[in-house]
């Protein structure tokens, strides 16, 4: 008996299309959806105006070098993509990963003034993982990355 | 045909019965060297401190969780068109462990988030494609217990499982596609790991360890399915 009979072409053709039916409806309908899957945007794209302007969006980008100033549990800081930084602030407590110059995502609105305020921080892990002592060939190694 | 030979439950019960003792060390062995390693032995992170050691468990369960399904898409495949029994055996096998291991997945990465991102759960692409896993899992399952009949529940479980599977790279990939607050990839990425190699040795033995219980349990639970249904069969 051979393994491709013309029944099981039958079948095989058939799960066939459905497969490719399925996945060019998935394809369109990511596509479709593609804005609303972004979990934050990036201060440029805030300034260009592209974030809803009503109500409460994410923002996410690096922490600006130096730009954290700590007043009691009210923090400022500044978040950039490296073309444009907004200005961030919270009252809270922080996340184990917010440190500068790592990623940040800043849950809030714009006040008027340009300042982001922020009911929540999320840190983002940069996807790396290294003991603390670190030789010279090891780092010049994780920088490369 | 010798695929055909192998794919029936006479000859694919014995050889089971041979591989099951080498899946069952290589689990028992890698899983207590590589937890040690890596819950003990392996430096602190950098950023992290000890709360990274979470992923010797969590990432591992990650990889199962959409191994398993994968291969039974496969499965279901050979079970659609061949009507191949071992096939259904796999799928009626599998879907329990593959759920077991995405919510410990879910939960793992819940407790890591709390103190490092600051939430436990954010409804991101990746964590939510890893939601949506666990629930077609459920589906899965639910067809198993709603239908009596063995042969025609594993036919509705494949049919479901096919459909399932385009959320299968969803899960791969959503962290490349859209931005998440779910990390990248940091072992197969362009320009190799991001992982320090004192880190990473361990995470491998788990992660085989973790593959050779699921064959194990899968060759052991399949094994007791066709003892059952020779009983059965010589009952009636």
């Amino acid at each position: 008996m051979s393994l491709l009979t013309a029944k099981h072409k039958r079948r095989g053709a058939f799960l066939a299309v459905i497969l490719i039916a399925l996945s060019a409806a998935t394809f369109l309908m990511l596509r479709a959806f593609n804005e609303n899957l972004l979990f934050y945007f990036l201060p440029s794209q805030v300034k260009e105006g592209k974030a809803p302007e009503n109500h409460d969006f994410r923002m996410g980008g690096l922490v600006l070098n130096g730009s954290i100033k700590k007043d009691g549990l009210t923090v400022h800081f500044k978040v950039t993509d490296l073309h444009t930084s907004i200005p961030v602030v919270y009252t809270g407590i922080l996340p184990d990963l917010f440190h500068e110059n790592r990623g940040v995502i800043v849950e809030g609105r714009m006040t008027p003034s340009g300042l982001f305020k922020a009911d929540q921080v999320l840190a983002k892990h940069d996807a790396k993982y290294q003991p603390p002592e670190m030789t010279p060939q090891m780092k010049k190694y994780m920088q490369m990355h | 045909m010798l695929l055909r030979k192998f794919s029936a439950p006479k000859t694919f019960y014995p050889l089971a019965g041979k591989l099951m003792p080498w899946f069952f060390w290589t689990f028992a062995v890698l899983g207590a060297v590589g937890l040690y390693w890596g819950l003990v032995l392996a430096p602190v992170d950098a950023v992290q401190g000890q709360a990274y050691r979470i992923m010797y468990v969590h990432v591992p369960s990650a990889w199962m969780s959409m191994m398993i399904y994968t291969s039974m898409t496969a499965a279901a495949i050979a079970a659609l068109i061949w009507r191949t029994k071992v096939a259904e055996l796999w799928l009626l096998c599998s879907p329990a462990l593959g759920a077991s291991f995405t919510f410990i997945t879910l939960v793992t990465g819940s407790l890591w988030g709390k103190p490092m991102w600051g939430a436990y759960w954010v409804w991101d692409a990746r964590l939510t494609s890893e939601l949506v896993l666990l629930f077609i899992y459920f589906a899965i399952l639910a067809m198993k217990s709603a239908i009596p009949d063995r042969r025609k529940a594993a036919r509705v479980m494949a049919m479901i499982t096919v459909v399932g599977f385009v959320n299968i790279p969803i899960i791969k990939f959503s962290v490349d596609w859209w931005t998440t607050l779910h990390q990248g990839d940091s072992i197969f990425r362009k320009g190799g790991p991001s992982i320090a190699p004192s880190m990473l040795i361990p995470l491998f033995m788990t992660a085989l360890s973790f593959t050779s219980y699921y064959f194990w349990l899968v060759l052991k639970r399949i094994r007791t399915m066709i003892e059952k249904t020779e009983n059965e069969r010589k009952t009636a």
